[in-house]
Order: C-alpha cells, then structure tokens, then sequence
C-alpha cells in the first residue's frame, strides 16, 4: 500500500495525529451521523482528526494519550486468543494448584478451595472479591468475546445485542486481576518456603500461560474497528 | 495557548464514554444515550468531584484499620502469632527476603497510599483551578488508574495461605480483619480513581486563558 513502509516505527516515535480544525467540526455538528475519523482525547477532550496512517500509534497532540493503535487481523486474532484462553481456564480450575507437604501431611489446593475457606470462615464478602476478581470477570470476558467475535469472523452479522456485550466486557476489565493473583502466588511461596515444601501444580503453569493469552487477546481486539461493526443503529 | 486548539465541548460535542462516537449536546440533551453504543451520555463524568471525594475519605477512613490490625493470624503448635501489614513486611526483611518485602511494601503500603495522595492533589488542582503543568498531572492520573489493581496482591497471599495451611493442630493460618479493610481500600480507591473526570483539569485551564 504504502512505499515507505519499510521504516517500521514502534512506541514513541509514533506521529501526532492531526488536529481538527473548527471547518472539521462544523461538518460534524450539522449532521446527525458525525464523521468516523474525528475523535475526542478521553483524556482530556481535544479534537483530533485520525488520518489514515499504517501501523504507526497516533497519541493525542496535547495530552499523550493513545488515540489510535494499529491492530492487523484484530478479528481472527482475537478469537484465536480467546479460545486458547478459555481452554487454559478451564485447565487451570479444574487441576490442583499447590500442593503443600509438611511432614507426613499433604495439603492440596485448587483456585477454589481458598475462596471457600475464606467463606467458611465468615469472610464472605473477602470471599466474594476474590471469587469475582479471578474467576468470574475473567470468564465474563471471554465468554464476551466468544460471543462477540465468533458471529464477525468470516463477515457474517453482528450477534444479537454484540454491542452491549462488548461495553459490559470493557466496563469488567479492571477488575479483572489474575495476574496480580499470579504475584500472589509467588508471594505465599516464598512466605511458605521455610515451614513446608510447596509443590507448584499444572494448575500453576497453564494460570501463568493464560495470563498472558488474555493479556494478548484483550490488547488484540481493535475498538474502533468492533464499534463500526457492532453499530446499534444498523 | 494555541488557538487552534479544539475541544469537542467547545464545538458542542459530547462524546461517548464507551465507544468514543461525538454526538451533538444538544441531541443528547432530549435523548441522553449513545445511538451507536447505548451507553449513558454525559458531558463530564456526572458530580465527578464529589463523588471523588466522597470515596477519597472513605478509602482514607478504611486504611487506618487496614494497617493498625491483623491482617493474617498464625496458629503453629499452639502459639497464636498475629501479624499487621507492615510486622510482615519487616519480617522478610528481616528473614532476607528483601525481594518479597519490596512487593508487599510496594503493593501494600506505597501504592494505595500514593493513589489517594495523587488523587487529593488532583481534586485540589482542580478545585484551586491550577494551571500548572495539565500534562503532567493527566499523566498522573493515567497512572492511578494503572496501578491501583496491584494492591490486591495481599489479599490473595493471604487466601492462599488460608487455603493452604490447614494442617490441623500443627499450624494453621487465619484471615484477620484487616484483610476486609484492606480490600475495602483498593476496591474504594479503583472506584475513586474512575470516578475523577481527567477533562476537568483541562476545562480549568482553558476556561481561565
């Protein structure tokens, strides 16, 4: 497409969109469909006009936020990320996690069974947090995006009520944190380490592979591209 | 400031928080929802520093017993032994584990205390109308937004440790009360953190040139 897209740029290099000017908005405000390359800063409000630009990142004239990031077969990729996701999920709750051996005793532990103690033990909102932060907002989104990508994939029509799905799954995302769990993890072993041999399980190593599925599945999707699909109005 | 400079409030422009499409004020005014999304629409985020606030003092409120009681309780061969945040920090310390003292220090103490002090600074910024380096203070922002998640760490070492430390008489780990102030912090202070509108110290500034 491009002849100069042999100089691949990568973060900060990436160029400054161009501004809107008052004659952009004009055409803007006068009609009732509004011009898909005009873009506000979420951050902090500024008009910008995203030209067309290969793969370089556009970042907001005034602010730097990101405005635009290139996302190549956002589609296909996504959903690929998204299955392999909900496999190593299903692996990682299924398979015992930590095993703890301290004398003749063998402690064995699934991503579950905390939660439930901390219910057992009356903590149940403690209990809840967990719960949601790590296995029901993660599922949430990739059922979501299951959902949403697998009807788009090949170009067939949206699913019904995609586009509600897709704002429910970018409302949960900070609150999902198997990765923080990950540290956790890490943490309680060390602080174990003295008074017991802890064995990592399967269930450890596919939660750390899925960590980094999801974070990939999730920065793969392309916003903009989803939004122009998923259209209520169409 | 360079003319130039447009910003969708400006033109009248209201654009929608979850999809990001511009949709005429004066539209969103008789219909106050994202034709392309459905969201809610609103200008700004609705009483952004109230609401701040509000949670700002709320989370400040929870962090004083989040750090005065135990946030863990260990039962071995019959001695109870009660640890707070900060005992358990200084005992890895102590024990040589610098690294895992880092991240507990780090995520428990040094993030959440952090967040709320950006975020009373930024509500003052806002309030005083200060326009001292807008940039830098978005940026700020962007970044208690980023990191606020990471506080959760010590919540989860201690459900670990609860599941996993169950050998009967021979040692057993509790959840302290702490723990529930803890996380009311963190999940507080993300709410805080979403409910502050970065635009408003925008609008200041451009309103006072």
């Amino acid at each position: 497409m491009s002849s100069h897209s042999t100089s691949r740029h990568r973060y900060p290099q990436d160029r400054l969109p161009e501004r809107a000017t008052p004659a952009d908005a004009a055409i803007c405000a006068s009609g009732h469909r509004t011009d898909p390359l005009l873009i506000a800063c979420p951050n902090c409000d500024l008009l910008h006009r995203l030209a067309p630009q290969g793969d370089a990142t556009l970042l907001c004239f005034r602010c730097g936020a990101v405005l635009y990031r290139d996302k190549p077969n956002s589609i296909e990729r996504g959903l690929a990320l998204t299955l392999t996701a909900l496999i190593l999920f299903v692996l990682s709750n299924s398979f015992p996690f930590l095993a703890m051996k301290s004398g003749g005793l063998v402690q064995e532990t699934i991503l579950l069974t905390g939660i439930r103690e901390l219910w057992n033990e009356g903590m149940q909102g403690l209990a809840f947090l967990v719960l949601l932060t790590c296995v029901l907002v993660p599922l949430a989104q990739m059922l979501g995006l299951l959902y949403i990508l697998a009807p788009l994939y090949g170009g067939r029509p949206p699913a019904r009520h995609a586009g509600r799905v897709f704002r429910l799954v970018q409302e949960v995302a900070p609150w999902g944190m198997m990765e923080v769990f990950l540290i956790g993890v890490l943490v309680a072993l060390v602080k174990l380490g003295h008074m017991a041999t802890i064995v990592p399980g399967v269930s450890v190593f596919s939660f750390a592979v899925l960590i980094f599925i999801m974070a990939a599945a999730y920065s793969s999707l392309d916003p903009p591209l989803l939004w122009d699909r998923l259209d209520l109005r169409r | 400031m360079n003319a130039q400079l447009v910003t969708a409030r400006q033109l009248g422009l209201v654009s929608c928080h979850d999809c990001r499409l511009l949709i005429d004020a004066q539209q969103v005014d008789t219909h106050p929802h994202c034709p392309r999304c459905g969201a809610h629409l609103h200008l700004r985020k609705p009483n952004s520093l109230a609401r701040t606030w509000a949670l700002v003092w709320a989370a400040l409120i929870c962090l004083v017993p989040a750090n005065l009681l135990p946030m863990t309780i260990t039962t071995a061969l019959g001695t109870k032994q009660a640890d707070t945040i900060m005992s358990g920090v200084i005992y890895f310390m102590q024990s040589g584990s610098w690294e895992v003292a880092t991240v507990i220090f780090v995520a428990s103490i040094f993030v959440p205390c952090a967040k709320l002090l950006i975020l009373i600074y930024l509500l003052l910024s806002v309030r005083f109308r200060s326009a001292w380096r807008p940039r830098d203070r978005t940026v700020l922002y962007r970044l208690t937004e980023l990191v606020g998640r990471w506080s959760m760490v010590d919540i989860y070492v201690v459900t670990i440790l609860v599941a996993l430390v169950r050998l009967g008489a021979v040692a057993a780990i509790e959840a302290g009360p702490a723990a529930v102030y803890f996380a009311a912090v963190v999940v507080i202070t993300m709410f805080a953190a979403e409910s502050f509108d970065p635009r408003l110290i925008w609008d200041v500034v451009e309103e006072d040139v």
